[in-house]
């Protein structure tokens, strides 16, 4: 993730030229958005379990440095080692020695996008662990040697055959044939043989409940339970935001989840760990350990109005809703987290300086904001990132990192002309009779006119029609 | 949604794009207001509601124009918008925008006034039209901020329906933005051509030879691209469509 | 690492403090008012999960394991991991003489001693459950010391004994009666299908990882 700022336009220009990903992508996201409507059909359910759901989040997010001490203590009571990290590089270390202690080899890994702001498979295999992601759409982007294009759906960017010539070539014995059942099937011989061999499994959590010390993980898989259940050693990873109070605030939370994220009205598992395996239990690991990540949040939450982002449940509907993520798909953000969610909170955790154009990749037409199941006011925090991002000193890492004297002269200058009737009199004048002769060369024009004929000024504005027509003035 | 008395008199806003770019558009919406009765007053003052600097990150700039409409609108008529975005920002957003300024309670009445036009012909005029056009096929375009933020879903459709010759024929993804989005459509040209272009696929798969909207924005966008494309249809304000509907042109 | 526990910790605290928000209440009322008359719960049950490939027996208290036998044979299925110290493990290995008898496997050690047989071997499992929910079709399963939580993972058919006393409304409601707050064992689970996957082109694939076939044993009281 070092050395230069990833370049959005670039990335979103190759994957524009690719029919493929388009195609991918456009039936993709349009099967999840008829998916998703089809769950909910009753308004009023809606609007209720939402309205709870957020409460639940809000009510959380109000007590979060309580609820973490009561969630470690119930986790530490029921056997869980509790682990706190605030860097990326800390979580990672943490990670690292918890697996030289277990002298582990082979660890297998259920979808967890906290490992993936930690990029800790990199770190995992520099140290000579060979890690494997068991989530079959991880398992296809890890093969692929590329990153998640979706947070829920990870190889959503591949079509069937893509993948199969992917397995063809990586999988040893694999036949070429274009068919989902056969490639499901090749890919449950190969983990199989993993899960059963794994010295550590690892997985996500998608919320930690402080009042009886339980990680809930939610699949459809079963992998993110053989992780969590096959391997001696057990590691969960979890931002420091997935704490909910009490166990029946879980309730609200999966029913909206599954349904926002998939359309289905629940995930095959429904995970709730609350310890390793007790004496006389015969299975479960001996160890687990919660490794809990701070990497910025807690500057996100320092601000009252940034803080809504923490809200988030990682549902990725934003995704499937947002009109350009499904033109350029996940990859173009090069980031872990992309789309709506991501233009929020990756510009947050890696400042402004390196991501200060996330947030402008955005047309703001709140389809996001729409489907929330948290009601996270996604657009109002995009504004307020662009405002961070050209004010110095703010409350977000790098503030003002894309302050520019040439842009904050153009809005004063625009700002004068329109606060003024006589200068705005005067500019409209002078754009009406002489704006048609602009050539479609200057910059911006440029940019529009490439599939758009040049906006044509009327000749005479409104403000003179309405006085030759005698509109009254007062 | 909640409505009030049928005034005798409101406000007008045209909009910056409106001015200098459709102005004949906010001519009709003025003249769709006085054929109900109304006295429209459109305060020569006003200049634009400050929405391309508040969404590009300059609040102070935005609320300096913002600031300069305030008080062109003195008294509780209401204030009618021929553009959702336009009257999204007015009515959703100058209030966070004036937070804490000493000129908030003033910001805060004018917002509660605001109402986007097809809003206001439908609900608070009840208005009846009768189509003296030939016949024709139509599509609309719901502008974003319209719809959310403005709660603008089937007002304008229920206008076009009341049009015994208009035959609307709705979009397949008529939710989805256009790619305008501001300084988004010059920031990244090359993503909101292709949102464009996915928009007129739409339109085109209509059959129509209109799509009718009540944003600027979106229609500077949509109309640019389907005449560069050498489109069928076209873009039109739905002011207009209906003015010259009810007039027979 | 506790530098980095006291830090965030104090710096949450702080900074929650200088600007403290006021949640919403939390209104459990629209998922309270989520309710199905006693009759409509299995059929709902049913339908719910059969949309998802999950099968369902009928049976009664007194004949499980002769449905359960005739089920295993009627499928080729020649072994069936159970708990033994359980009372439908009891139950099993006593009822159903006269059906034709599989290979019963008992879970009496722990998975490192059993790993390659349920890898490898073992074709079935079978659990109990602790009720199921009608609003999104989904079993209470709740693993013990007798009853493991791999029972119901590894073998490639889980089989699940559903008592028709125990149906409820939702997740919350379950969870309330049966008092989970006061008492989570190490695993708990709902489990709404046979495991499966859309990660291939939004296609559906059943037994990915999990059970690749779900049967529900309904034991009607």
């Amino acid at each position: 993730m070092d050395g230069n700022a990833p370049d959005f336009a670039a990335a979103s220009r190759a994957a524009l030229a690719d029919p493929q990903l388009r195609g991918n992508f456009r039936r993709a996201m349009d099967g999840l958005m008829t998916k998703r409507a089809a769950q909910f059909p009753d308004a009023g359910e809606w609007h209720g379990v939402r309205a709870l759901a957020a409460a639940v989040r809000l009510r959380a997010l109000s007590k979060l440095p309580e609820l973490l001490e009561t969630l470690e203590e119930n986790c530490t009571r029921n056997g869980i080692t509790v682990h706190w990290a605030a860097t990326t590089e800390e979580a990672n270390a943490i990670a690292l020695d918890i697996l030289h202690k277990a002298n582990a080899k082979l660890v297998v890994k259920g979808k967890s996008m906290v490992t993936e702001e930690m990029h800790l498979n990199a770190v995992l295999e520099k140290d000579g662990i060979e890690v494997l992601e068991s989530d079959l759409g991880e398992y296809i982007v890890q093969l692929d040697g590329t990153m998640p294009a979706h947070i829920i759906m990870p190889a959503i960017h591949l079509n069937t055959k893509q993948i199969a010539h992917l397995f063809k070539r990586k999988i040893k014995d694999a036949e070429s044939r274009e068919d989902a059942a056969y490639l499901t099937d090749l890919a449950r011989r190969v983990l199989r043989a993993k899960f059963q061999a794994a010295d550590v499994g690892m997985s996500g959590v998608n919320a930690a409940v402080a009042e009886t010390g339980t990680l809930c993980l939610i699949e459809n898989e079963g992998n993110g339970r053989m992780c969590t259940t096959v391997p001696p050693v057990h590691i969960a990873f979890m931002g420091l935001e997935k704490v909910v109070e009490k166990l029946e605030d879980v309730p609200p939370v999966i029913s909206l989840l599954p349904r926002s994220a998939t359309g289905q009205p629940i995930t095959t598992y429904v995970n709730m760990i609350s310890g390793p395996r007790k004496d006389g239990e015969k299975d479960g690991p001996r160890e687990v350990h919660l490794v809990i990540l701070d990497n910025g949040r807690s500057s996100i939450y320092a601000d009252p109005e940034l803080r809504d982002t923490l809200r988030c449940i990682r549902c990725g509907a934003c995704m499937n809703h947002c009109p350009v993520y499904t033109k350029v798909g996940g990859h173009a953000y090069e980031a872990p987290y992309p789309g709506p969610i991501g233009k929020i909170l990756v510009p947050q955790i890696e400042g402004l300086e390196k991501r200060g154009a996330m947030p402008h990749a955005c047309t703001m037409c709140n389809a996001c904001v729409e489907i929330c199941p948290v009601k996270i006011p996604i657009v109002e925090i995009m504004g307020r990132l662009r405002v961070e991002a050209v004010k110095p000193g703010g409350a977000v890492k790098d503030g003002g990192a894309k302050a520019s004297r040439k842009e904050s002269m153009v809005w004063s200058g625009w700002a004068a002309m329109n606060a003024s009737p006589t200068a705005y009199r005067l500019a409209t004048m002078a754009m009406s009779r002489l704006g048609n002769a602009a050539p479609s060369s200057l910059p911006m024009l440029k940019e529009w006119t490439n599939v758009r004929t040049k906006p044509r000024f009327a000749g005479r504005t409104l403000h003179d029609l309405a006085r030759a027509k005698g509109i009254p003035d007062v | 949604m909640s409505t009030i008395p049928k005034p005798h008199r409101v406000y007008y806003f045209g909009t910056c794009l409106v001015d200098l770019f459709f102005p004949d558009a906010g001519m009709a919406g003025i003249e769709l207001l006085q054929s109900q009765g109304l006295t429209v007053v459109f305060p020569q003052g006003q200049s634009c509601c400050g929405q391309p600097a508040y969404n590009s990150g300059y609040r102070a700039d935005a609320l300096k124009v913002a600031r300069a409409q305030l008080d062109l609108f003195p008294g509780d008529d209401p204030i009618v918008v021929p553009s959702g975005s336009c009257a999204g920002m007015m009515k959703k957003h100058w209030p966070d925008l004036f937070r804490g300024e000493p000129d908030e309670a003033k910001a805060v009445q004018v917002a509660g006034r605001v109402w986007e036009l097809t809003q206001f012909l439908v609900h608070v005029l009840d208005v009846r039209l009768t189509d003296q056009g030939e016949p024709v096929r139509v599509t609309w375009h719901a502008s974003c901020h319209a719809q959310r933020e403005m709660g603008v879903v089937e007002e304008p459709k229920a206008l076009l329906r009341q049009l015994a010759n208009v035959e609307l024929v709705e979009l397949k993804r008529e939710k989805e933005c256009c790619g305008f989005g501001g300084t988004f459509a010059v920031r990244h040209p090359e993503i909101s051509a292709a949102m464009v272009g996915d928009k007129v696929a739409d339109i085109e798969d209509t059959g129509a030879a209109r799509v009718v909207s009540g944003d600027c924005g979106c229609l500077l966008n949509i109309g640019g691209a389907l005449e560069a494309g050498a489109k069928a249809a076209h873009g039109q304000h739905i002011a207009q469509f209906l003015k010259e509907r009810i007039h027979g042109r | 690492m506790s530098d980095a526990r006291n830090s965030i910790l104090t710096r949450l605290r702080a900074t929650r403090d200088a600007h403290p928000p006021t949640p919403p209440a939390s209104d459990f009322a629209p998922i309270e008012a989520k309710q199905w008359a006693a009759e409509e719960r299995l059929p709902r049950i049913r339908r719910l999960m059969e949309a998802v490939h999950t099968e369902f027996l009928d049976a009664t208290k007194a004949d499980w394991p002769q449905v359960l036998r005739e089920f295993l044979a009627r499928e080729g299925v020649g072994s069936l991991l159970y708990a033994p110290g359980t009372e439908a493990g009891k139950q099993l290995v006593e009822g159903g003489e006269r059906g034709p008898i599989p290979t019963l496997i008992p879970y009496d050690r722990p998975l490192e001693d059993l790993k390659p047989q349920l890898f490898e071997t073992i074709e079935a499992g079978l659990t109990t459950t602790r009720g199921a929910i009608a609003e999104t079709g989904s079993l209470i399963l709740w693993p013990t010391a007798e009853e493991p939580r791999t029972l119901s993972l590894i073998p490639h058919i889980h089989i699940a004994l559903l008592r028709t006393d125990a149906l409820y409304d939702t997740f919350l409601q379950a969870m309330r009666e049966q008092g989970w707050a006061q008492a989570m064992p190490t695993n708990a689970l709902l489990v709404s299908g046979p495991s499966k996957t859309a990660d291939i082109e939004q296609t559906l694939a059943y037994g990915v990882h999990g059970p690749k076939r779900l049967v529900v044993l309904v034991i009607h009281q």
